[in-house]
């Protein structure tokens, strides 16, 4: 279990994590989601004790971190950024970090097994792919057989393989009743693992909610159909009392009726259907209308953001550097 | 003191894992033999043509170390890799996350690293000493000599206090680059132009280098210095305790 409370952190004036509350359960997957640059790695390095929050506080079972007695055998983390050195191997890496919170050396080989890079344990980690280095990440977090793992965007940059891989793991991993917390900026990928759901934007928390009753809540979902009788369809929706709505190619979109119910219509009315789908709303579109309001870096599709908003360049460098 | 130990560990493991703690110090103790043979065999070939003052006060044991004064800067590379490292490459946010107590980390790391500096530098000043010796011929002097045996290890000690002192530099600095790129020419040029500009010859007396080398001369040269060996190397572990501090204190209050 983790608990924030009110965790707050400020970069000089820039305000990058803005009192968060909230509680991640064990035995489930929770996503963790927010686009870039809305704390999401700030919040997952002050669980860690590697940043210090400006107010606030965090918890893991119930303790700061710096209190954990060796802290890998509480939390594993595997964080976004490549964190060991090139020049070890990825064995000596697992190793230290094991000696260092009295872990066994043979749960290096253990956790390398199960990421899959015994084979090549003893190279240095510089010729590693960005799949391989994710993989050595795992191993770390694994390393200690922790009831709490974090994941700070653990599909960048992997293939299809090592995506479906990783997403199995995670499920594994809370289905043994572990706390599993997985960053995110692609809504899609949360909807395929998470079980519930912390969004946030600009530091702020914007949604704490099942997997589920976010889908039921912002998804629309509507049937479509598609006919060469467009007259005598909304006559016969119009006659049985059902809104249709026409869009831009020609289909009908119903949000009103099950796609059974409208084909028995049709039939009744001796409409030739060229489509009859029920479609939903995507989730990514959800996400972004939940975020378009904080998004902190906006595509402008040519149209210069507002000139009082925008700092001189360099303007801003010692507010960055702060605290 | 279980939790203290399995950092010394870890850190030994993280020190003997790396090719850069290999050539720092192979090199630094090599560079250091070498040139204090080459540069003893120059000075008992020249010898007789040397001035009457300098051959008055001419101390074997000293010229023996001619190599230190390039073999210190190995010394610094070293110092300021082990620790710099962690933060060039990402590594300080594993090495954190695993030891939360970060004056155990700290303090943990530079112990071993010094620890493996004293051997090296104790071994390097050593065979310095007799490999210099066996070619000063008749101006050689004995390990047994009054204030010898005290140089030889002191040299030891001076090459594990720089390398200390780079270590607490580069926990200040964070960045090798910039470490470097202070130290070294601080230590291979300034140090020694202020220590020969008359202006400056005073201050510069207390600098970490020119305090230490003091541990390293038998004969006594008058060359106006207001301490002897002992507290010259005492002024140079002050400045050492110094940077520690500095070091310890910038990593408790910053974001890793």
């Amino acid at each position: 279990m983790i608990e924030l409370r009110a965790l707050t952190k400020h970069f000089g004036e820039k305000v990058a994590v803005d009192h968060l509350t909230f509680t991640v359960r064990p035995g489930i997957v929770t996503g963790f989601l927010g686009p870039n640059g809305a704390g999401k790695s700030t919040t997952m390095r002050m669980m860690l004790g590697l940043d210090r929050p400006t107010a606030g506080d965090v918890r893991i079972d119930g303790k700061h971190y710096a209190d954990l007695h060796d802290p890998l055998t509480n939390i594993g983390a595997l964080l976004e950024a490549k964190a060991w050195h090139p020049g070890r191997s990825a064995y000596h890496h697992l190793l230290c970090l094991a000696q260092s919170n009295r872990i066994p050396a043979q749960r290096v080989h253990e956790v390398l097994d199960t990421v899959g890079l015994t084979s090549v344990a003893k190279k240095r980690t510089k010729g590693f792919s960005l799949g391989m280095g994710q993989r050595l990440g795992i191993a770390a977090a694994l390393l200690g057989d922790p009831r709490v793992l974090l994941f700070d965007e653990p599909v960048n940059g992997l293939d299809p393989e090592g995506i479906h891989w990783i997403r199995n793991l995670m499920k594994g991993l809370a289905a043994q009743g572990r706390t599993v917390f997985v960053s995110s900026h692609l809504m899609s990928e949360m909807a395929l693992t998470a079980d519930h759901l912390v969004v946030i934007g600009q530091g702020r928390l914007l949604a704490d909610t099942s997997m589920a009753e976010f889908i039921a809540r912002n998804s629309r979902a509507f049937v479509r159909i598609r006919t060469p009788q467009p007259e005598a369809l909304r006559d016969a929706l119009h006659t049985a009392g059902i809104t249709a709505v026409a869009s831009a190619d020609g289909t009908f979109e119903v949000c009103d009726a099950q796609a059974a119910q409208l084909g028995e219509l049709a039939a009744e009315h001796r409409i030739v259907l060229h489509e009859l789908s029920p479609q939903r709303a995507s989730l990514e579109e959800a996400f972004m209308r939940l975020t378009a309001e904080t998004v902190e870096y906006h595509a402008h599709d040519g149209e210069p953001p507002p000139e009082q908003d925008r700092p001189a360049w360099g303007e801003g460098w010692r507010q960055g550097r702060g605290a | 003191m279980a939790a203290t130990a399995a950092v010394l560990r870890s850190e030994w493991t993280k020190i003997r894992s790396v090719r850069s703690t290999v050539w720092t110090l192979s090199l630094a103790a090599v560079i250091t033999v070498g040139l204090g043979l080459l540069i003893s065999l120059l000075v008992n070939n020249e010898f007789d043509k040397m001035p009457l003052t300098e051959r008055l006060t001419f101390d074997p044991t000293y010229t023996s170390f001619a190599g230190m004064g390039i073999g210190q800067l190995l010394m610094i590379v070293f110092g300021v890799l082990v620790v710099s490292n962690e933060y060039s490459t990402g590594m300080i946010r594993s090495s954190l996350a695993a030891v939360p107590q970060r004056g155990r980390f700290l303090f943990g790391k530079i112990t071993v690293a010094t620890a493996l500096a004293l051997v090296v530098g104790e071994v390097t000043s050593f065979v310095s000493f007799f490999v210099g010796q066996s070619v000063l011929g008749g101006h050689r002097t004995q390990i047994g000599s009054p204030g010898v045996l005290r140089a030889v290890v002191g040299g030891g000690l001076y090459m594990t206090l720089m390398a200390v002192f780079a270590m607490g530099c580069a926990a200040m600095l964070r960045s090798p680059l910039l470490s470097l790129s202070i130290l070294m020419p601080f230590f291979f040029l300034i140090s020694n132009i202020l220590g020969g500009v008359s202006a400056t010859k005073k201050i510069a007396r207390y600098l970490p280098d020119q305090a230490g080398q003091k541990i390293m001369m038998v004969v006594t040269r008058n060359d106006g210095r207001p301490y002897g060996p002992w507290l010259g190397l005492l002024i140079m572990a002050a400045w050492v305790a110094a940077a520690l501090v500095g070091g310890y204190a910038l990593l408790k209050k910053r974001d890793a």
